[in-house]
């Protein structure tokens, strides 16, 4: 008997083709959607992105962080100042805003890493009120302070020729966005770095002594969230174009909205962020009218999940079935002679 | 057995997916001080426990007094009358010797102990009522935990490991109370790395190894050698 | 004379930021959870006290009266029925079924009651205060909430260290599983300490209502207040959580006098030095 190893399975490999057929589909979308599918998707892709990268750190590092609307923000402010004040073109505002969000994220993250659990995360949060306090000041510098700005037009018009390649830039954007987050959290998670995550998600202590540089890897995946996060924060600015600190920096819409997601989707799995957000919008699509008792639904809904399948809904399709979309691990197969 | 106060069958038990224990069976006779022995890790703390309901996943029947206690929780065993003195003492930290003790009363049997009798079996526990529990040396702190484990006014206590990371003179000093500890008609399990001195305590033993009872019976009736081998798994 | 003031007035309401902060820290050291919808919380018994100041015509803080049995209820049940199938020990599902509480009650509150603002009028009390000295006015209100405020965490450190039920709380913490052995049910100990929580929230709320305005959205603040207090002070220190509560009034009166609006951002970067130069707090007990 012989034993072969490979990282995929049949099922996997068959959900690879499918996702080429939907990648193309969805690059396509700018010549067959309209311009509010378009936007429809573009915000799925933000989210897919946001939950994604919310849950590497809370599924994966055990950093459950509840304010990651500071990097959002950071994003859109970035966007919004140096497209107006430093002429830079809004393709180049965005990985600038990402590395902006890095920047600052390090001695932030040096700051908040003093707090465990819990409380990491209040103090997470409080940061974030940090950056929106500081937002809503800056009205003196002509970023319109507690009331907002926009993005003004020839920034917007800059970014194409007219409004079909507009909104398609953007949309494009979005996916590039969306997609890159998946696979950024897709490859670190295949890679070493996965690995060891991993094992801190199942032991801290354990891996620890392992000689797994806990500290380390935490930082780095903290630092390169935020990055992420701060790029996508630049989009949203470009997708919402008015910006102010309370919606830039808003807490329901950029963290309670993502929990909901990866806690429904399948917190500590690539899939969850997906399914979750195809969730969202799909009761967004037909309850988001109920508004106040919309949103008490959507807790209840989480709560319940927390307390009877914590693992979402892909958590629990995984185990039962064994599937894996996006396998991280080996398979061994006896080489069949 | 009408005067079993403690009836264990066929008991099974898992920390998590790992079975610790094989299917045990054994009486224990009311007034009576059966010795547990069997190297690290043969399951003798893991019964201890399953027998204090701390032990959520196992199977087979414990009955204590006749009454069956393998479905109830830990607090309402005690209540029934079944204490457990942990391996390691646990004591704790933030309360001081007093309180310590005090809470080992909490379930409210009537019995020969309260804190007065506590204080005359252990005078050195009356000095240090006040003192926060942990600030007090290994064999005082031990004093502790068994005083406290009386409180209960227990019918049947488990002792897990008495000896545990204590000098020689002290638990010399120790067991030397042991049969004031266990007069008054009270039963024991009483678990000991010592063998000789677990021996010496008890009119039974159980040996363990690798989660099943390898030997069992009085320690006059076994040599030396039949207790090491049974010890040992060979 | 002036600064004098404003530290004055903002050692007063530190004694408010301490009855916010103090229910966290008991929940904390008790059972090492942090309900993220503790604020909200706060805000909702605001709302009941608004209620039932309307239906019967009593005075805010009678209201008490009914307010603080009716939230210690609320919060044993809540602990028994939820909260305590959340412990273990994972960090996750606590705070997660926390934040979705916080959620709930938010909107909850904004589907009843709007989101106007509202108010708990308490007469004279709110308007009447002494002059200290010339330029330091004491207003009568925040006087009391100091007093309260004092009151309330000796209480607290009475019932800890002197009661049976403190004694379980500590045992409970300490080591929940040999406190079974001493015949405690951890689950009734923790459902009376988030009763006992939530009773001092309900004494906090009713402050809250009386002093401001308030509106469905303020809880967060307010969690977030209570929480800096907190770590300002200090873990598992009861008063050292009031010298917090205190540090953070004085440092947010300091800088609203310098720019009104910053207010809360003075109170965040205060927070923010301590976390950084004496990250365990200025009076710490335990660890986090």
């Amino acid at each position: 008997m012989s034993l072969t190893y490979s990282r995929s399975t049949k099922t996997s490999r068959i959900a690879a083709v499918f996702a080429i057929v939907l990648a193309a589909l969805l690059i396509a979308a700018p010549f067959w959607g309209s311009t509010a599918t378009q936007q429809l998707l573009g915000q799925m892709m933000v989210y897919i992105a946001l939950a994604s990268l919310w849950n590497l750190l809370a599924g994966y590092t055990g950093l459950v962080s509840v304010g990651q609307q500071a990097y959002v923000g950071l994003g859109v402010y970035i966007m919004v100042s140096v497209t107006i004040y430093l002429g830079i073109h809004p393709y180049f505002a965005i990985p600038l805003a990402g590395l902006a969000a890095a920047l600052i994220s390090m001695p932030v993250a040096k700051l908040v890493f003093r707090l465990q659990g819990a409380y990491f995360a209040i103090g997470t949060w409080v940061v974030a009120e940090v950056f929106r306090l500081i937002a809503a000041q800056l009205g003196s510098v002509g970023l319109g302070g507690g009331s907002g700005t926009s993005i003004p037009g020839p920034v917007m018009q800059a970014l194409a020729v007219n409004k079909f390649w507009r909104e398609a830039s953007i949309y494009w954007l979005a996916l590039v966005l969306g997609l890159g987050a998946l696979a950024l959290v897709y490859g670190l998670l295949r890679s070493r770095i996965g690995l060891a995550l991993t094992a801190i998600r199942d032991s801290a202590v354990a891996s620890g002594s392992l000689g797994v540089n806990i500290d380390r890897i935490k930082y780095a995946v903290y630092v390169t969230a935020a990055a992420m996060t701060g790029m996508v924060g630049s989009l949203i600015a470009l997708q919402k174009i008015r910006v102010s600190p309370n919606a830039a920096f808003s807490v329901n819409d950029y963290t309670a909205i993502v929990i909901f997601i990866v806690v429904i989707g399948g917190i500590g799995t690539i899939e969850g962020p997906i399914i979750g957000t195809i969730v969202y919008f799909l009761l967004r699509e037909y309850f988001a009218d109920l508004g106040a008792i919309y949103l008490m639904i959507l807790g209840v809904i989480a709560i319940t999940m927390m307390l009877v399948a914590p693992k979402g809904i892909w958590g629990y399709v995984a185990q039962r079935w064994q599937i894996n979309l996006f396998p991280t691990g080996y398979v061994v197969k006896e080489d069949k002679r | 057995m009408s005067d079993a106060v403690l009836s264990v069958d066929n008991l099974e038990a898992w920390y998590g997916d790992a079975k610790i224990l094989h299917g045990l069976s054994f009486n224990l006779k009311k007034g009576e001080v059966l010795a547990l022995i069997g190297a690290n890790g043969a399951g003798k703390s893991t019964l201890l426990k399953c027998i204090a309901g701390l032990l959520p996943k196992k199977s087979g029947t414990i009955a204590f007094k006749g009454e069956r206690t393998d479905h109830l929780a830990a607090n309402e065993i005690v209540a029934k009358g079944v204490a457990l003195v942990p391996e390691g003492r646990r004591l704790f930290p933030s309360l001081s010797v007093e309180e310590n003790l005090i809470l080992g009363g909490q379930v409210k049997r009537s019995g020969p102990w309260n804190l007065a009798e506590i204080y005359s079996l252990f005078p050195i526990l009356g000095e240090k009522r006040g003192a926060p529990a942990t600030s007090l040396s290994g064999g005082q702190q031990q004093m502790v935990a068994i005083g406290r484990g009386l409180m209960s006014n227990p019918e049947l206590i488990l002792l897990d490991e008495l000896s545990l990371g204590l000098a020689p003179i002290v638990i010399k000093d120790i067991y030397a109370l042991l049969p004031k500890i266990v007069g008054n008609g009270l039963s024991a399990v009483l678990v000991e790395q010592d063998v000789n001195r677990a021996l010496d305590s008890a009119q039974h033993f159980l040996c363990m190894q690798e989660g099943r009872i390898s030997l069992a019976g009085a320690p006059k009736a076994y040599t030396k050698d039949q207790i090491s081998a049974a010890y040992f798994g060979m | 004379m002036v600064w004098f003031n404003i530290i004055i007035q903002g050692i007063l309401v530190g004694g408010l930021y301490a009855l916010f902060a103090a229910g966290l820290s008991l929940i904390f050291g008790v059972m090492r959870l942090v309900n993220i919808a503790h604020g909200d919380v706060i805000v909702a018994v605001a709302y009941l006290a608004f209620v039932i100041v309307k239906a019967t015509g009593l005075h805010p803080l009678a209201s008490l009266i009914f307010v603080v049995p009716i939230a210690m209820a609320f919060g044993y049940a809540l602990q028994r029925g939820v909260l305590n199938r959340t412990l273990g020990n994972d960090i996750l599902p606590p705070l997660l079924v926390t934040f979705g509480l916080s959620v709930i009650i938010q909107n909850g509150l904004l589907q009843i009651f709007t989101a106007d603002n509202r108010k708990l009028q308490a007469g004279a009390l709110e308007t009447g205060s002494f002059q200290l000295l010339p330029g330091v006015d004491i207003g009568y209100l925040p006087l009391l909430q100091f007093i309260v405020a004092i009151a309330v965490i000796a209480g607290l450190q009475y019932l800890f260290y002197k009661t049976a039920l403190g004694r379980a709380f500590r045992a409970t913490s300490d080591d929940s599983e040999t406190a079974q052995l001493m015949g405690l049910d951890k689950r009734k100990v923790y459902a009376w300490a988030m009763a006992l929580c939530l009773g001092v929230v309900a004494i906090a709320g009713v402050f809250l209502g009386i002093r401001t305005n308030f509106d469905p959205a303020i809880g967060p603040g307010r969690l977030i207040f209570g929480f800096e207090a907190v770590i300002i002070g200090g873990l598992g220190n009861l008063w050292g959580t009031l010298i917090g509560g205190v540090v953070l009034g004085v440092a947010q009166g300091i800088g609203a006098q310098i720019n009104p609006g910053a207010q809360e951002l003075a109170g965040h970067l205060v927070f923010l030095l301590v976390l950084a130069f004496r990250p365990t707090g200025l009076f710490p007990r335990m660890q986090g």
